[in-house]
């Protein structure tokens, strides 16, 4: 096997990054949550000012309340979406199931902005889908409801995320042998009855990697609302981006950014933890 | 008393159980079974035997539901089975890699078939128990299926089927993944689970001594049709074909000319009672034997040829034999020490079978 220092000096360079791009600038972050700012400068003198004002003020509870609801709706969204897919390409597919899964596949190709400004054209004013219903006769003028909506940046989240929820389900189903199916229904168990007891259980894993992969990235997401959101679903990356820029106010800013960061590796571990307890290798 | 769906009474040892109507199986231009139709009796053991890609899995998958035929029919008794889901028919698989459902444990497992069947909880744990006591696996309830060993992991397979009372069990060549002591004990095993619990055994090998070991009958398939169905004993005497003759032990096989109730083959001549024409016969290597001078029954048939080979297998030895115009012939005899040279041999005519190409 190889030698203690030949591990070690191939470790180096990895150590070199993480330390150097994750863990430093956490660790910056950390300090700066605890600052203040004061005309315009950062005062380095320690105090919890930061996160009392994350709790007290109201503003940031209702964004932080919208950017959970908003991510649980795409997270469920991308569920019904996503395994219903996963569940008919794995077993109904027949010989067009490469074809489709690349076809599920390739919007991941194409840049996240694009696919942002598509959904700008179908939902807007003068966008094909209003375009549509006023053709249909279905209404009589734009509806400007669809765009600029917390409904317009779920609408995006989820076709962003779907293929994300997909991949994970998709795995699972397709490791489960078919012979257990076979074995299910031969001692008696209908096919709904195979899905419940057989099927389900066994892909939870993969269903739960999908939808913590679309909570965690729609939670941190700030193209959506600044693209298709509007004033109305504002979210808390917004926030965080504007206390970094225009409202110059980086200690508050981190103070978000590390509850958000705490926050999500709550949900990581407990995640990680269940989908331990339910995979069965 | 706790209320399984209703059972009807079963069928009476001997009686027909299953029957197979001119079934045919096709996968594209591919034709598995050709119109294949068979009877299995109730409590009987049978085999279905086969070299691989002779049918006999599909036969299995048909009869357990997972597969339609293209033609032909299947009925258990007076039900007709093939037009029903796997999941409505009273049969049950031990699949070849056992397939245990690996999120549930042992008992969870063997429950799996009540369970479906909506049978009361006390029934079914006492069920359940009973059954991992016949397969001696009452201490590994509640461990999961990837914790065990093949054989267990056998065991288990079996009590989930059994548990569920089939009228007919079907076995997808159950022990071909065990190795070679495990795999003898657990035919023993099998053999005396069958005669203890009564029920009709379907078993799927490709392995000719497995299949003698075990079986009341054997059915022998070669591309798709049934070759012989018979019992092992009487397979093995009386072969109805070449293929039969070859596939089951060893043979040695004689082309022969038959004139006047006298079949003359290459090395030699003997009396059969087929009329004038080719014929083809199997003579087993074991009714050869080496000429001590004293047998002169009017049966006898001899002939002297130079010993070839010699392998030793304990308490029998194959000979491989070479007659005067060239024939090899092969010899199976006690064990009695080092042989060469030419040799007389003899054999008794009856045991010349004659058989099919």
């Amino acid at each position: 096997m190889y030698s203690r220092t030949y591990k070690l000096l191939i470790s180096v360079p990895a150590i070199f990054w993480v330390a150097l791009f994750l863990l430093l600038p956490y660790a910056l972050m950390f300090a700066h949550s605890f600052w203040s700012v004061s005309d315009g400068v950062i005062v380095h003198g320690w105090n919890l000012r930061n996160y009392a004002t994350l709790f007290q003020n109201p503003v940031y509870l209702q964004v932080l309340g919208r950017t959970a609801r908003i991510a649980c709706s795409v997270t469920l969204l991308s569920i019904v979406l996503g395994y219903p897919l996963a569940y008919f390409l794995s077993f109904h597919a027949g010989p067009r199931k490469e074809l489709l899964y690349q076809l599920v596949i390739v919007p991941l190709w194409v840049s996240y902005l694009v696919r942002g400004y598509a959904w700008k054209t179908i939902l807007g004013s003068d966008g094909v889908l209003n375009g549509f219903l006023q053709y249909l006769h279905i209404t009589s003028e734009p509806v400007s409801a669809l765009l600029y909506s917390p409904f317009a940046v779920v609408l995006m989240l989820t076709h962003i995320y779907t293929p994300f929820v997909f991949l994970p389900i998709y795995a699972s189903l397709e490791h489960i042998p078919r012979p257990l199916l076979e074995a299910s229904q031969d001692l008696g168990a209908s096919p709904r009855a195979t899905f419940f007891r057989v099927i389900l259980p066994l892909s939870l894993p993969g269903l739960l990697a999908g939808a913590t992969f679309a909570f965690v990235l729609s939670l941190g997401d700030f193209l959506a609302p600044l693209l298709v959101g509007g004033n109305s679903s504002t979210m808390i990356a917004n926030i965080v981006q504007s206390l970094f820029g225009a409202a110059y106010d980086w200690p508050l800013g981190a103070a978000i950014s590390i509850f958000i960061l705490v926050f999500t590796l709550a949900v990581l571990s407990f995640t990680q933890r269940l989908e331990r307890r339910w995979s069965f290798e | 008393m706790t209320s399984a769906p209703s059972i009807s009474p079963p069928a009476a040892p001997g009686e027909s159980l299953l029957e197979v109507r001119a079934v045919s199986k096709r996968f594209g231009a591919r034709e598995v079974l050709r119109a294949l139709s068979l009877e299995i009796v109730s409590g009987e053991f049978l085999t279905l035997l086969g070299e691989s890609g002779s049918g006999k899995t599909t036969l299995l998958r048909l009869i357990a539901g997972f597969e339609q035929p293209t033609a032909g029919e299947i009925w258990m008794q007076s039900e007709r089975l093939d037009t029903l889901p796997p999941y409505k028919r009273r049969v049950n698989t031990v699949f070849q890699h056992y397939a245990l459902f690996p999120h549930l444990n042992v008992s969870e497992n063997v429950a799996y078939g009540l369970h479906a069947a909506g049978a009361q909880k006390t029934e079914i744990a006492s069920r359940v128990k009973d059954a991992l006591a016949m397969v001696r696996m009452e201490e590994y309830a509640s461990t999961k299926p990837a914790k065990l060993s093949g054989g267990q992991q056998q065991r288990v397979a079996l009590a989930r089927a059994l548990v569920n009372r089939p009228k007919l069990l079907l076995l997808d060549e159950p022990l071909s993944a065990l190795d070679a002591n495990l795999r003898k004990e657990m035919q023993s095993e099998l053999k005396s689970l069958q005669r203890e619990v009564g029920i009709t055994f379907l078993f799927v090998t490709h392995d000719q001594e497995e299949a003698m070991a075990l079986s009341d009958r054997i059915a022998l398939l070669r591309n798709g049709a049934l070759e012989q169905v018979a019992s092992p004993r009487e397979i093995y005497a009386r072969p109805a074909t070449a293929y039969t003759a070859q596939f089951i032990g060893q043979t040695n096989l004689l082309r022969a000319t038959v004139n006047g109730g006298i079949a003359q083959c290459e090395c030699f001549s003997f009396p059969c009672s087929l009329p004038d024409g080719p014929s083809l016969f199997s003579l087993r290597p074991e009714a050869i034997a080496l000429d001590g001078g004293t047998e002169q029954s009017p049966n006898s048939i001899r002939f002297s040829a130079t010993i070839h080979q010699q392998i030793y297998s304990g308490a029998t030895e194959l000979l491989e034999l070479q007659t005067a115009n060239g024939t090899t012939l092969r010899a199976r005899i006690s064990s009695g020490g080092p042989l060469s040279g030419s040799h007389d041999f003899v054999f008794p005519s009856t045991e010349a079978v004659p058989v099919h190409e």
